[in-house]
């Protein structure tokens, strides 16, 4: 029988569909911005920042109604709590793609450091995790977030390997280099903060569809 | 630690089984809810609990029904002894056309308990217990019909205590209440259950979930589910359950 309530909570996850989309989408131009230092895409990430802090509080409130007036219950009571947590991150991954335009608009001006490889390869990685964490989530599918999760490592090595080549071939070998390798270093450690809340995302979809917490316990994840 | 362990118990009324092999612990001191849909056997589980069903014809049940280790389905069970260590309250208040102090010490005088001074503290204690003493102490002498419906529930739960049941059988104590009401009995299960062990039937789920450290699920006549109430109202682990508990069904 269907429910008057599934056609809230359909509503419900489309929205995150949206938000998720909107973020993935700021992840992007933020990342495009920086490698064309164009100052005009970047304010356009800080501008329309403001679109996705408006959808977190509209769905956080939908969330408490739908609490509030329905009392849900087992799968229902883990799809809205889950929900407002992964409005949250989402929310995060938004300003840490605010971040990355402003550190795209200090560096703007200033003469090229070097050109972008492992940074493009590093956003794409964070924007492909936002896209399958949303989709998890919209259908459900465990064993796309479990993938999601095994892929966070991935980013750590991409990162690891951005403050490196910053450290060693650049700002060790000429001081004068540091703000602008700073900034690309800054850059690299917000996409990967990205990844470690769609992470976070990822393992609230596993604990939504199964009621299994793998937080912290990545070594469940297996079983 | 269990005070009732019921194995494999079957209830028939003639040919239609109402209980189906039901096997659980009750564990002391705590508050075990049962739910499940209209005519599941939840409320005959209850009856059961304290051979309310005796009373019913036709009735036979199969099965062990353990309390403190005895058998109350054994032969030589002293009924009178068993209801009361397994006291009942109804879904309606269900107070005696009497007195609200008549009302209390009725169980007393039926087993023969008159010294005036034992009655007297019994009469003061229990009114206590349930937070009725002060709103009734002047007037004791009063019929207990003229008390609202829920100070007329929490005289009878104290017409229970009296008699210093081990168990509290509880048969939707709240539907006839309006939420304030039940929130106040409610809030008067948290604290009795530091004395008494009680199992609550109840059709509101919100009730179950608030006032319960336990609920098992009954479906036709089966026990589905039955675990810590955070698990099951969180993370059932049978789909009739989270049917059941989301509204898909029942």
């Amino acid at each position: 029988m269907q429910r008057h309530f599934d056609e809230e909570l359909a509503d419900l996850s489309k929205e995150v569909l949206r938000m998720g989309s909107l973020t993935e989408e700021s992840i992007f131009k933020s990342v495009e911005a920086l490698k064309a230092r164009s100052v005009e895409q970047a304010n356009q990430v800080i501008t329309e920042d403001k679109k996705i802090d408006e959808m977190e509080l509209a769905i956080d409130e939908k969330c408490l109604d739908l609490l509030a007036l329905h009392q849900p219950m087992a799968i229902d009571l883990r799809f809205i709590t889950m929900t407002m947590k992964i409005c949250t991150d989402l929310e995060r991954i938004a300003d840490l793609a605010v971040d990355i335009a402003q550190r795209g608009l200090e560096i703007a001006g200033k003469p090229q450091l070097k050109p972008l490889i492992d940074i493009p390869k590093l956003a794409t990685l964070a924007q492909s995790m936002v896209k399958d964490a949303i989709d998890a989530f919209v259908h459900k599918d465990v064993e796309l977030a479990k993938k999601v999760i095994l892929r966070d490592p991935e980013a750590d090595n991409l990162r690891n390997l951005v403050q490196s080549e910053l450290i060693n071939d650049y700002i060790a070998k000429d001081s004068s280099t540091a703000p602008r390798a700073v900034a690309l270093l800054l850059v690299a450690r917000h996409l990967e903060r990205i990844c470690d809340h769609t992470t976070n995302i990822a393992e609230d979809v596993i604990y939504m569809v199964e009621g299994k917490v793998v937080k912290h316990h990545l070594e469940t994840l297996e079983s | 630690m269990s005070i009732i362990e019921v194995k494999k118990l079957d209830l028939f009324y003639g040919n239609f089984q109402a209980l189906k092999d039901i096997t659980l612990n009750i564990e002391q001191q705590k508050i075990t809810a049962l739910i499940g849909p209209s005519g599941c056997g939840k409320s005959t589980f209850l009856r059961s609990l304290n051979r309310m069903n005796d009373l019913i014809e036709d009735v036979h049940i199969k099965g062990i029904v353990n309390i403190n280790g005895g058998n109350i389905y054994g032969p030589g069970t002293d009924l009178l002894a068993l209801r009361k260590k397994v006291g009942m309250v109804f879904q309606r208040p269900n107070p005696f056309p009497l007195s609200i102090k008549d009302n209390v010490l009725y169980g007393l005088k039926v087993h023969g308990i008159l010294d005036r001074a034992i009655t007297e503290q019994k009469l003061h204690w229990s009114l206590e217990s349930v937070h009725l003493w002060n709103e009734v102490k002047d007037k004791l002498e009063d019929n207990a019909l003229t008390l609202s419906g829920e100070q007329q529930q929490r005289l009878c739960i104290a017409r229970l205590a009296a008699m210093e049941p081990e168990i509290l059988l509880m048969d939707e104590p709240c539907s006839a209440l309006d939420p304030i009401s039940t929130s106040k009995i409610e809030d008067l299960m948290h604290e009795l259950k530091k004395q008494y062990t009680i199992i609550i039937v109840t059709h509101n789920m919100q009730q179950a979930a608030r006032v319960s450290d336990y609920t098992g699920y009954f479906l036709l006549g089966d026990l589905v589910e039955f675990g810590e109430t955070s698990q099951i109202f969180t993370n059932p682990k049978d789909n009739r359950t989270e049917d059941y508990l989301t509204g898909r069904f029942g």
